[in-house]
C-alpha cells in the first residue's frame, strides 16, 4: 500500500506550536521507510496521523490514493505497533492476537476454527508456538514485542506502522528482531513505516530514511545519499559523529580559519562556509602544519582513535591502525578534502564528494 | 534493624490492634449483644414486623438503583476525566468529589429545596401529581448524590495509570467505542471497578443524613433501615433497634470484607 502526504500541518493542542509543519511525503508500495530524528521532531505524530489517531489536521493523507478518515478501521488495512506494545493485559497471547478478528462484524468474521488456525500460524511466525495461553505479564520484552506484531498482522494489513518498536529491548534482542522484521516485511510484501531515534537501526533495516527536525522533514533519501550529501549540518551530525571546520571560499578554494587545516579546491562562489566531515575521513599530512597527535585508548570498527591538538582546539579522528604514526606525531596538517561544505545551513553546490571507490568502511554511531 | 526498634514495632502493632478492637470491633459486638439480649426468637420476630420488612425492602431497592446508576455514571465520569484533557476538566474532578466533602444533610436539603412542596419545582410537581420529596424518588436521588463519587474515585487512579494506548490499539484493530470499553478498558479495570461498586453499595445501604432530610420518616413507607433504627430506638424498642442495626452492620462488614479480599487478590494478580 502506498501513502501520499501533502502539506500536513498539525498544531499542539491549545497552543500555536506546530507539531508537524507542512510535511509532504510519498511512500511507495512495498517500501520500508524509517522516520528518524531527535525526540520531539514529530516522527510519532506523523505516524499516528497516518494511522488516523488523534484530532484534526491540515493537508491531506492518502493511503492507496484514498482518504481514510471516516472509513471503518477494518477497511483501512493498517497495522500499528506501539512503543510499549499496548497489549491487553487481561487477555492471553492468543486472545490478544485474535482481537482484530474477534471484533469483526458477524458477517465478516471468520469462524472459530479459522481464527484459531490463523492464531496458530501467527504464533509460528513470531516463533512463540507454545505461548498462546500465556498472559503478557509472563513474557519477556522481546516476546511481547513479537506478540504486538502478530496482533497487528492478524487482520492482514498492507501497511505496517511501528512506533519505536525496539526502544525497550536489549541490544542483542534488538538486532535479532529488526533482522527478523525486515525478513517479514519482504516475505509478506508489506509497506512498512518505522519510527526510531536510532539512526543505526534505521540504516540497518530501512530502504529509505526520512530525517525530521522540529516538525519538518529535513531530508528524505536512501542511506548512502544521506551520508554523501546531507541536506543540512543537522542531518550530517544526526547520522554520526562529525567534525566542523569554519573557513571561507576564496577563488575556488576553501581556506579553513585554522592554519593547521589544509585548504582544498571547491567549485563554489566566494564567501564564508563550514566544512563537515566524519572523524575517519580526516587525513594527517606530514609537515603540513604544527599539530601533534596522541593515540587514545579505544577505537571503532577496527579504526584507532587519535587526539589531534590544533593549537586553538583539539579534535578526535579515526585512522586505520597501519597508518597510525605513518605521518609522525609532530608537525602535522589536516587534510579535510572529503568534507561536505555548508553555507548558512545549506549545502554548497560544487563541494567535492568523495569518489565511491575510495570510501572507507562507513563508521556510524557514536553515543 | 536492631532489637530496640523491633520491640518498638511490636508495641506499635499491639497498640494498633487495640485501637481497632476498641473503636471498630467492640461497637459491632455490643450491637450484637444488645440485639440478642431477649434471645434469638425476639430478635427474629422484630425483623418480621411489617415496618421493619418495609424498611429492608426500601433499603434494598434504593441501594440497587443507586449502585446501578452510579456504576454507569462513575465509569463514564472516570473515563472522561482520565482519558481526555479538556477545558473544565479540573472543575469536573472537583465536582465528582464534592459529595464526599459536603455534609449529607445539605445534600438532602438541596433536594427538598428543589422538589419539596415549597421548593422551586414544588408547584409544578404538585399539579402533575408527582411526589419526589417525602417519597421513594427523593430517597433515591439523595442516595445517588451521596454515593456518586465512589465508583469514579476508585476507577480514576487505575484508569490514569492504564493510559490510552490499549484503547488506541483496540480502536486500530477495528473495535468501536462500546466494544473497546466493554472488552478492553473495563475487564482490565475489573478489580478497581468491583471495589468501587462494593463501596457504593455499602455507602448506599448505610446512608442516613441525606435520606433523613428528604424522607419525612414515615414508618412503613419512606423509612430505610438506618432511619427505622432511629425510630425504633427513640420508641424504646431496644431489641428491634439493635437487631436491625446488627443486620446493617453485618451487611456492611460483608461488603468491606469482600472488598479487601478482592483488593488483596488484585494486588497479588498484578505483581
Amino acid at each position: 500500500m502506498s501513502v501520499q502526504i501533502r502539506s500536513l500541518t498539525r498544531h499542539a493542542p491549545k497552543a500555536s506550536r506546530k507539531l508537524l509543519n507542512d510535511v509532504s511525503l510519498t511512500i511507495e508500495d512495498g517500501a520500508f521507510v524509517a522516520l528518524v530524528g531527535p525526540s520531539g521532531a514529530g516522527k510519532t505524530t506523523l505516524l499516528r496521523t497516518i494511522a488516523g489517531l488523534d484530532g484534526p489536521y491540515e493537508g491531506s493523507v492518502l493511503v492507496d490514493g484514498q482518504v481514510l478518515a471516516g472509513r471503518p478501521m477494518r477497511e483501512r488495512r493498517i497495522g500499528f505497533v506501539f512503543q510499549n506494545y499496548a497489549l491487553f493485559r487481561h487477555m492471553t497471547v492468543a486472545r490478544n492476537i485474535s482481537f482484530g478478528l474477534d471484533v469483526l462484524p458477524r458477517g465478516a468474521r471468520p469462524d472459530r476454527g479459522t481464527i484459531a488456525a490463523r492464531v496458530a500460524e501467527l504464533l509460528e511466525l513470531i516463533q512463540l508456538p507454545t505461548l498462546g495461553g500465556a498472559y503478557p505479564d509472563q513474557l519477556s520484552g522481546g516476546q511481547r514485542q513479537r506478540v504486538a506484531l502478530a496482533r497487528a498482522l492478524a487482520t492482514k494489513p498492507g501497511l505496517l506502522l511501528l512506533d519505536e518498536p525496539f526502544g525497550a529491548l536489549d541490544p542483542i534482542v534488538r538486532r535479532q528482531i529488526r533482522r527478523w522484521l525486515r525478513g517479514l516485511h519482504d516475505q509478506l510484501g508489506l509497506t512498512t513505516v518505522l519510527v526510531t531515534h536510532d539512526h543505526e537501526e534505521a540504516l540497518e533495516v530501512a530502504d529509505r530514511l526520512v530525517v525530521m527536525q522540529d516538525g519538518r522533514i529535513v531530508q528524505d533519501a536512501a542511506a548512502e545519499t544521506l551520508d554523501a550529501a546531507p541536506a543540512t549540518p543537522f542531518v550530517m551530525e544526526f547520522l554520526g559523529e562529525a567534525l566542523a571546520f569554519a573557513g571561507r571560499v576564496t577563488h575556488g578554494r576553501f581556506l579553513p580559519d585554522d592554519p593547521n587545516v589544509l585548504s582544498f579546491p571547491v567549485g563554489a562562489g566566494d564567501g564564508p562556509a563550514t566544512a563537515l566531515l566524519r572523524p575517519h575521513e580526516v587525513r594527517l599530512v606530514a609537515a603540513g602544519g604544527t599539530a601533534h597527535a596522541t593515540p587514545l585508548a579505544g577505537g571503532q570498527g577496527g579504526l584507532r582513535r587519535l587526539a589531534v591538538a590544533l593549537g586553538a582546539r583539539e579534535v578526535e579522528i579515526l585512522v586505520l591502525p597501519e597508518r597510525l604514526g605513518a605521518a609522525g606525531t609532530e608537525g602535522l596538517g589536516l587534510d579535510i578534502g572529503r568534507a561536505r561544505l555548508f553555507r548558512d545551513g545549506v549545502p554548497l553546490a560544487g563541494a567535492l564528494v568523495a569518489p565511491a571507490g575510495h570510501a572507507l568502511p562507513r563508521v556510524t554511531g557514536v553515543g | 534493624m536492631g532489637e530496640p526498634s523491633r520491640r518498638g514495632n511490636a508495641v506499635l502493632v499491639a497498640a494498633t490492634y487495640l485501637t481497632v478492637l476498641a473503636v471498630l470491633v467492640l461497637p459491632v459486638v455490643l450491637v450484637m449483644v444488645e440485639a440478642l439480649r431477649a434471645g434469638l426468637g425476639a430478635a427474629w420476630r422484630s425483623l418480621l414486623d411489617p415496618d421493619a420488612l418495609s424498611a429492608i425492602r426500601l433499603t434494598l431497592l434504593v441501594t440497587l438503583v443507586a449502585t446501578i446508576v452510579n456504576t454507569a455514571g462513575g465509569i463514564m465520569a472516570a473515563w472522561l476525566v482520565t482519558k481526555y484533557r479538556f477545558r473544565g476538566r479540573g472543575v469536573l474532578v472537583a465536582l465528582i468529589e464534592l459529595p464526599i466533602s459536603v455534609s449529607p444533610v445539605i445534600a438532602g436539603l438541596v433536594w427538598l429545596l428543589l422538589f419539596g412542596r415549597q421548593g422551586w419545582w414544588g408547584d409544578w410537581l404538585d399539579r402533575h401529581h408527582i411526589q419526589i420529596a417525602f417519597a421513594t424518588p427523593g430517597i433515591v436521588l439523595a442516595t445517588l448524590f451521596v454515593t456518586f463519587p465512589y465508583v469514579a474515585r476508585t476507577l480514576m487512579p487505575f484508569m490514569e495509570q492504564q493510559g490510552r494506548e490499549a484503547e488506541e490499539a483496540a480502536f486500530l484493530l477495528g473495535a468501536g467505542f462500546w466494544r473497546t470499553l466493554w472488552r478492553v478498558t473495563l475487564p482490565d479495570a475489573r478489580w478497581a471497578l468491583l471495589s468501587g461498586i462494593l463501596l457504593t453499595t455499602a455507602r448506599a445501604i448505610g446512608e442516613f443524613g441525606a435520606v433523613s432530610v428528604v424522607s419525612g420518616h414515615i414508618p412503613g413507607l419512606t423509612e430505610t433501615m438506618p432511619l427505622h433504627i432511629e425510630t425504633l430506638y427513640n420508641g424504646y424498642q431496644t431489641v428491634a433497634a439493635f437487631t436491625m442495626a446488627a443486620l446493617l452492620a453485618l451487611i456492611a462488614m460483608a461488603t468491606v470484607l469482600l472488598r479487601s479480599f478482592l483488593e488483596h487478590d488484585f494486588r497479588k494478580g498484578s505483581s
